[in-house]
């Protein structure tokens, strides 16, 4: 039991940070013995050693912010960190729903962190709005696939790694007064099983204090009744468990953003300024802005890290091993090591290939079968044939020959013929002469 | 000169003068009657804009559909009639209402049952006018449509687009900027550009207002320049009474101030309010009935006739429109192109058989 634990800990790289490989006792272990110490150690400057070791190493911050075109999603980014991010106004007219991250190291005192920023581009536009979701769906596991594989690579470098996955989703809320969108009920329900999910209602300058009541109390109920699981502030650690639970009773915040400033009484404050009056930003009573600053970055910035990591990660890790085909325990319940698993994978994998491979064997082989009797055919038609044309020449030989034959005789009988006709002739020419001569003779 | 021009009056007088009067108590007597169609997507303020329209409260037991609900919705078409009266005149006001619209994941051609309804209520007129009783013709055809376009985009989004261009030659379409009361005067501004240069780009043709004559007055042009400029109407809605510089008006208390319905400077509620209702009420039904209808009944006579030439194409006694001739004489260069193809099939057959005997031999 003691290894394994040494083994956990090398496996899971959160507990990188810890500069040496502690055996932390599981409540009951025998092994472990309460002590009391008789003076001072020194060993509660491990936090301060955690704390300094991360300071320099720079953090990391992964926000998605989700919500239609122009809802104010830029603007309150630049609003949260006081800034001025690049921001692109994006067109109503998108075929469909793309994301877009910008990556940025920004510095508070001596914390360096590193921020990226996920907007959804065109989200809520289409015409068609059955496949908005799977476009984030698929952007966030992408973010923990790659995850996944460097966690699983032969050489890896997790401490290096760049952390890309999403650590809180801001779900921006068009203030309408009534209940949620049917695509923010189909959206949420599908990320929250994936994300730490945040609802915030935008443009909250356009709602007033009774509608804006009854618009949480809906809202709330809605996601409740339909099972979508937000994100929780913590009340677990009592140094912050009051003001958490304070806070989740007033999800979703209502928020306005704002990068000018306007003159109230002899400071400039971030507002909006209309005919009517001047909503500041900063104003609890005008909104939930601070509310959301302090929860979101202040008190909870690490936690939303922590259950990203151990509660979304781990699921989809095991999913996704799971659809591999690896299981911690095999079908007699006894516990099944990843190697073993592997081992019997590798084997399932080997015999399918010779499977594979007598079938293409023997395929090959029936192919060869059918293509010789072909050809046996071939042969013997052209045989056939061949007789068939030997015959036919014979015959008109044999006949040609008739014909010869006929011809010669009657060419015989012709010059027989002619033979006699000119000794005829010349016997007949030889009586005339000799006559000529008699008559001649007598004279 | 007094006594004289009166007694000129009376040489000249005919009395068709009182012609506008009479049309007036004529009218008065009968009543108006005004259909209304409010159609965007829910949560836009249209129910709370009708309400502050007409002071009364139309929508009292309305049931609102959950997200789940809405997730396959179809769209509806409701109808509320009331009848109103102000100093004497009598309207029967009709508003159609369109829930459902846009609410649905998939929403394509979501309009489809809205442009039949309205083609629905043409046709009704259209029998209506053709038959024998025309005494108690009810009109239900829709007069103006108003169309809210929310405020927390860019300009027009592709639903917005579709829908009017579905609509804009079957009805009145009056673009609106619903809750305003988001945007800044300069966010207005800007956005009120963009929806006029996109409903350019797009070829949609929205209601125009009519023309000033050239013999009215300086003022009463100035206000229709600006009416026209001021379009699409930024418009906010309240259904609640606040007190605000000591009078009691329509508005929306925030804490940072009151946004008051009525104040010309806070939004264009009361632009919108003169114009559909205090001067082109009746344009609006001029252009319905001359406009729309008549390109509808002259869509409806031409697909009946045509249909009618096709069914008797080759003994046609009447020529009913020129229409029919152009089918004949095509039927004819049909024909003979059909009998020319024929024939050529038969002589390529003819070929391909004797290569293939000439190849056997």
């Amino acid at each position: 039991p003691g290894t394994s634990q040494i083994w956990l800990s090398l496996l899971f790289p959160w507990n990188q940070y810890l500069p040496i490989i502690c055996l932390i006792p599981s409540p009951g272990d025998k092994n472990a013995q309460p002590l009391t110490l008789s003076g001072h150690v020194g060993f509660d400057s491990l936090p301060h050693q955690l704390v300094n070791k991360s300071t320099c190493q720079g953090f990391c911050f992964n926000i998605l912010c989700i919500g239609e075109t122009g809802i104010g999603k830029s603007t309150l980014m630049d609003t949260l960190f006081n800034t001025n991010f690049e921001n692109f106004e994006s067109s109503h007219f998108e075929p469909k729903v793309k994301l877009r991250a910008q990556t940025y190291d920004l510095q508070e005192s001596n914390v360096r962190l590193k921020l990226t920023i996920v907007n959804t581009v065109g989200f809520g536009d289409q015409l068609n709005k059955d496949k908005s979701y799977q476009h984030v769906v698929d952007y966030i596991d992408t973010q923990f696939e790659s995850y996944l594989q460097e966690e699983l690579k032969i050489k890896r470098s997790l401490h290096n790694y760049h952390d890309s996955r999403i650590h809180a989703c801001l779900y921006f809320i068009a203030p309408s007064g009534h209940s949620l969108k049917s695509l923010d009920l189909v959206t949420m329900k599908k990320l929250d099983s994936k994300v730490n999910i945040i609802p915030v209602i935008a443009k909250a300058d356009t709602i007033s204090k009774t509608e804006l009541h009854k618009f949480k109390i809906k809202i709330m109920s809605e996601l409740v009744s339909n099972g979508v699981q937000i994100y929780q502030f913590p009340t677990d650690d009592e140094t912050v468990s009051k003001i958490n639970t304070a806070m989740n009773g007033i999800l979703p915040f209502a928020v306005v953003g704002s990068t000018e400033e306007v003159k109230i009484g002899n400071k400039m404050v971030k507002a909006r300024q209309y005919p009517w009056g001047v909503v500041q930003v900063e104003n609890e009573n005008h909104c939930d802005f601070v509310k959301l600053r302090e929860m979101l970055i202040c008190v909870n910035m690490e936690d939303l890290r922590e259950q990203t990591h151990t509660r979304h990660y781990e699921l989809y890790r095991r999913c996704k091993l799971e659809e591999m085909g690896f299981t911690d325990t095999n079908p007699e319940s006894k516990p099944v090591s990843l190697q073993e698993t592997y081992e019997a994978k590798r084997q399932e994998f080997l015999g399918e290939l010779q499977h594979r491979e007598e079938e293409m064997r023997q395929m090959f082989v029936q192919r060869v079968k059918e293509k010789e009797t072909e050809l046996k055919e071939a042969e013997r038609e052209l045989q056939g044939k061949f007789e068939q044309l030997k015959r036919l020449h014979s015959e008109e030989k044999s006949k040609l020959d008739e014909k010869r034959r006929t011809l010669e005789d009657e060419i015989n009988t012709f010059s027989k013929k002619k033979a006699a006709t000119e000794l005829l002739q010349g016997q007949s020419f030889n009586a005339n002469t000799n006559l000529k001569k008699d008559k001649d003779r007598k004279k | 000169m007094f006594e004289w021009s009166h007694k000129e009056m009376e040489k000249q007088y005919v009395g068709f003068a009182t012609l506008p009067n009479q049309v007036h108590r004529k009218s008065v007597k009968k009543g108006f009657d005004f259909t209304l169609m409010v159609a965007g997507e829910s949560g836009l303020g249209k129910s709370t804009l009708v309400n502050s329209l007409f002071l009364t409260d139309l929508y009292k037991d309305r049931k609102l559909l959950n997200a789940e609900e809405r997730i396959n919705q179809t769209v509806e078409i409701i109808k509320h009639t009331v009848d109103i009266e102000e100093k004497g005149v009598k309207l029967k006001l009709t508003i159609v209402d369109t829930p459902g619209f846009g609410d649905a994941v998939n929403n394509n051609e979501c309009w489809r049952p809205i442009t039949d309804y309205i083609e629905q209520q043409f046709e009704q007129y259209f029998r209506d006018e053709s038959g024998l009783n025309r005494k108690n013709i009810q009109d239900n055809r829709v007069h103006c449509c108003l169309y809210f376009i929310p405020p927390f985009g860019h300009g027009l989004r592709p639903v917005d687009v579709e829908f009017m261009k579905a609509l804009h030659e079957k009805v009145n379409v009056v673009p609106l900027i619903a809750k305003s009361d988001c945007l800044t005067p300069n966010e207005i501004k800007k956005l009120k550009d963009r929806v006029r240069e996109e409903i350019d780009r797009f070829g949609i043709k929205v209601y125009q207002f009519p023309e000033c004559d050239s013999d009215e007055d300086e003022e009463f042009k100035q206000l229709d320049k600006e009416l026209k400029e001021c379009c699409p109407f930024a418009v906010i809605g309240s259904n609640t009474v606040v007190e605000a510089r000591g009078q009691r008006v329509r508005g929306r208390l925030y804490p940072w101030g009151i946004v008051e319905v009525e104040n010309q400077s806070h939004c264009d509620f009361v632009k919108l309010r003169n114009m559909l209702i205090r001067s082109h009420m009746h344009d609006l039904k001029d252009v319905t009935c001359d406009v729309h209808y008549e390109n509808y009944r002259a869509q409806c006579i031409q697909e009946m006739t045509s249909k009618l030439t096709q069914d008797n194409r080759m003994e046609s006694p009447i020529p009913i429109l020129p229409l029919a001739t152009p089918d004949v004489e095509t039927d004819r260069l049909i024909k003979m192109k059909d009998e020319e193809l024929a024939r050529m099939q038969e002589m390529l057959n003819k070929m391909q058989q004797q290569i293939h005997d000439g190849k056997e031999q």
